[in-house]
């Protein structure tokens, strides 16, 4: 389950995002659904101005969003940690064309982890991420997570960057096994 | 397991995309890579294509998001066996989505043309159409003859889709034609002509 956040604003970071996400503009909502991105997901899917795109593995998303600016949309792609190493090659695709990516990175593997296969994958994020030329943007407190995705919409859509907003898993808490 | 010696077609790959884009008007060409961004390139560059050079698996999917955001034109995908085989889930995710606009078409030899011409996984019986058809396209049919092509050419910018086409061709290889291949230079020349400049939808926010 998802708790621990800080206070009784920042609890509410999901519709926080929700909402700097319809600023940006974003109509194209990709993800591979995960714990820490259920309420976003939700309230994506219940917007009729976007198109939510539910994918079979990340790399997908990589690539519809390459679609979407072509054709003059701005996505978004949420996912897990796990997903990003799923992403590497397509990466390869946003790098060569200097597509903008916005990508939102719920982190597993990180913060009082329970399943140690998720720590590999967790612990290699940034890394294979910067080497696949993604910005990385770590957020810790859950305060300032809107403002990081409003920060990161304009480095990806303005400047035609491809940036990774990382949530720890502090944010999210950690998965109960009970 | 057994292979068959006898090609799936007599069909000619070039051919088969001269035919497919002569009737192509103001629609949107995705290329996957090698061979089909070859056949592009030798029926003739243009401004509305976009070769993907790289991102193996990607075609489809770089289609789909181009169909969401112009609802009002063609899209269509035009990859290798190969290319389509390493994106399957994609066949997954856009019979989901239902986009009327887009058609997502196999130029299928049944081998890497680029590296060896090594059999793929079609010329071992599995049915990409049937796939397609399962995951829940609009429209999906393999293609083997003259007639079958001459029916595709116009279906696919006139049947709702989405629609998949596996066309079964001959192995024979063509020159290899390049179209340009830078992707930054790819991306704006495509954006310009689709969007009228190479920034449209920076900076401006949302957009009507």
């Amino acid at each position: 389950m998802t708790t621990n956040t800080t206070n009784s604003d920042s609890s509410q970071w999901p519709e926080a995002i929700f909402e700097v996400l319809c600023n940006a503009g974003v109509t194209q909502v990709a993800y591979v659904p995960d714990a820490g991105h259920a309420r976003l997901i939700a309230l994506c899917i219940d917007n009729d101005a976007m198109h939510s795109v539910a994918l079979t593995s990340e790399e997908e998303g990589v690539a519809l969003l390459c679609g979407a600016w072509l054709g003059g949309a701005r996505g978004v792609l949420l996912m897990q940690s796990s997903g990003v190493g799923n992403c590497i090659n397509m990466l390869s695709v946003v790098q060569e064309c200097r597509f903008p990516l916005l990508t939102i990175v719920t982190m597993r593997g990180e913060w009082g982890e329970f399943n140690p296969w998720q720590v590999p994958m967790g612990q290699g994020v940034s890394q294979a991420l910067e080497n696949a030329g993604v910005i990385v943007q770590h957020v810790d407190d859950a305060g300032d997570l809107a403002e990081t995705v409003a920060a990161a919409s304009e480095l990806a859509f303005n400047a035609f960057r491809a940036v990774a907003v990382s949530v720890s898993q502090r944010i999210l808490g950690s998965k109960e096994w009970k | 397991m057994n292979v068959s010696h006898e090609p799936a077609s007599n069909l000619d790959r070039r051919a088969v995309v001269t035919q497919l884009l002569a009737g192509r008007g103001d629609s949107l060409l995705i290329t996957g890579l090698g061979s089909t961004t070859w056949d592009a390139a030798a029926v003739g560059d243009d401004v509305a294509n976009f070769y993907v050079w790289g991102g193996m698996g990607g075609a489809a999917m770089i289609g789909l998001g181009l169909a969401l955001a112009q609802p009002g034109r063609r899209v269509i995908v035009i990859t290798g066996d190969g290319e389509m085989l390493m994106g399957l889930g994609a066949m997954a995710t856009i019979a989901v989505q239902r986009p009327k606009n887009l058609a997502v078409v196999v130029i299928d030899n049944e081998v890497y043309g680029e590296t060896g011409m090594q059999y793929t996984h079609t010329r071992f019986g599995v049915d990409l159409a049937g796939m397609a058809a399962s995951a829940g396209f609009e429209s999906a049919r393999t293609v083997y003859t003259q007639s079958d092509l001459d029916t595709l050419s116009a279906a696919i910018y006139e049947t709702p889709g989405p629609l998949f086409a596996d066309v079964k061709v001959s192995t024979e290889r063509h020159e290899t034609v390049l179209p340009p291949r830078d992707g930054t230079y790819l991306k704006h020349r495509f954006r310009t002509a689709l969007l009228g400049h190479p920034e449209k939808g920076a900076l401006a926010g949302r957009e009507s």
